[in-house]
């Protein structure tokens, strides 16, 4: 079958680590397309993340570094204190543009530039989160075309982030965090 | 052409400023962020007021480039430079340190406190540039908000530093001055690495957060020009997540401090 979508964007705050650790098990390998992922988490230290989620994914993870081609079958973590981007033609900016929603790196700032550079062939997944960060954001890759994704609140750890989502679209799934790693393998 | 291109293409044509080789997705969130603020709807209504309206590109400016740091951000930084590349700068009888991109200047005081410290900034000519004169003239300036000196107190001791950091400003008013013996260390003045060249030989280029802003081709553009102002062996420090990596320059450097980005030029 065609692939339905050429990358995969996914953001989270409080709770988010819990919800990909329960989804990114469900993503097989090798992977066919990038993962790029927003976490909030504090700016001063170094993030520890990307050996969070490594320990729990089938593909390998990293910190996303400024100008570095998205890779397919890689999955790309923001740093600390840096917005994640991804430019048209699928390499990744990183900006120290002021914070959105009190969080740097912001989720709607790699969605909204996610769907620029994919159109639609991009699905968005949106986790357990405190924030409304990402709502806007999917609601831009929803209009370009793609594939949006939410946690079911009664699922997530922490409501808001996921209702601020469902409050303002309809999303093309609404799942708990393990049953959505198999329906980005269906797409991909 | 897109409306964002045609927009840079209008400020560089009318205003000489070249933004069409900065990376385009941060642009493109700022642009944004500059049509509400300026009540147009349309990136082609923005253009048609800049260029009628000369005052309207100088508030334009604040959008389209980054103006507020912090003092000794990224301690670590400052840290590996008073430890490993300081013991380098003593052998030399008289310093050039530019830093390149210096908004409203909180790197450059950074710089002039460090070099105070270590006994060498009686010595040393720091350059700060930067394109957006309004972001020079408050680093000319050298006064901010006083209530942004807990963290930058907290930084500054996390980098290394010997003294008070009080010591180097007098608060009044809310506002925090910094000294003059700090100042007078600083010409700060306006460059660009996209359309400009070298204007002195330096020892040491700090450059931090702002080649990210840049596309792959100006990157390089903007590298060369840092590695052709250095002198031989001089050192260059780039932003946390900045690297040599992905440039065409990469063979002219070797990492000296890979983890802070610190090179030295071959």
């Amino acid at each position: 079958m065609a692939a339905r979508v050429d990358a995969i964007v996914i953001g989270g705050s409080s709770g988010a680590l819990e919800a990909l650790a329960a989804l990114l098990p469900g993503i097989g390998s090798p992977g066919t397309v990038p993962i790029a992922i927003v976490v909030h988490l504090p700016p001063a230290r170094p993030s520890r993340i990307p050996e969070v989620l490594a320990a729990r994914a089938k593909l390998p993870v990293r910190e996303a570094e400024d100008k570095e081609p998205a890779e397919p079958g890689i999955i790309y973590v923001a740093p600390p204190n840096y917005h994640l981007l991804v430019e048209r033609g699928g390499t990744f900016a990183l900006s120290d543009d002021e914070a959105l929603h009190f969080s740097r790196p912001a989720i709607d700032a790699l969605f909204e530039s996610a769907a620029d550079a994919y159109g639609g062939r991009l699905a968005g997944v949106l986790l357990s989160g405190a924030s409304e960060d990402g709502a806007a954001g999917l609601a831009v890759i929803q209009r370009a075309g793609g594939v949006v994704i939410v946690q079911s609140p009664d699922d997530a750890v922490s409501r808001p982030m996921p209702e601020a989502a469902l409050a303002r679209l309809e999303p093309d799934h609404l799942l708990p965090a393990r049953e959505i790693g198999p329906v980005l393998g269906s797409l991909t | 052409m897109t409306d964002l291109e045609s927009l840079l293409e209008a400020i560089y044509r009318t205003y000489h400023y070249d933004f069409r080789s900065y990376a385009a997705a941060s642009l493109k969130r700022r642009m944004t962020a500059a049509l509400a603020s300026f009540q147009v709807p349309t990136l082609a209504a923005l253009e048609r007021q800049i260029r009628d309206e000369p005052a309207a590109f100088t508030a334009l400016l604040g959008y389209l480039t980054v103006q507020v740091s912090d003092l000794f951000r990224d301690p670590s930084y400052y840290r590996a430079l008073r430890q490993t590349i300081v013991p380098y700068l003593q052998t030399y009888p008289s310093l050039k340190v530019w830093v390149a991109g210096c908004a409203s200047g909180e790197e450059a005081y950074s710089f002039a406190i460090l070099l105070h410290e270590e006994g060498l900034l009686d010595r040393t000519q720091i350059y700060a540039t930067d394109i957006n004169p309004e972001s020079l003239r408050l680093a000319q300036e050298g006064v901010y908000a006083v209530d942004r000196f807990t963290k930058f107190s907290e930084s500054y001791l996390a980098a290394g530093g010997t003294a008070s950091l009080s010591d180097y400003y007098t608060a009044r008013y809310g506002s925090a001055l910094f000294d003059r013996r700090l100042k007078k260390a600083i010409l700060f003045s306006d460059h660009s690495l996209a359309t400009d060249s070298v204007f002195a030989e330096v020892h040491l280029v700090s450059c931090r957060n702002v080649l990210i802003y840049f596309d792959r081709a100006l990157q390089d553009r903007a590298l060369g020009l840092l590695r052709d102002a250095l002198c031989r062996r001089g050192f260059l420090g780039l932003g946390s997540k900045e690297s040599l990596r992905f440039s065409t320059h990469a063979a002219e450097f070797r990492e000296l401090v890979p983890e802070e980005r610190i090179y030295q030029r071959l």
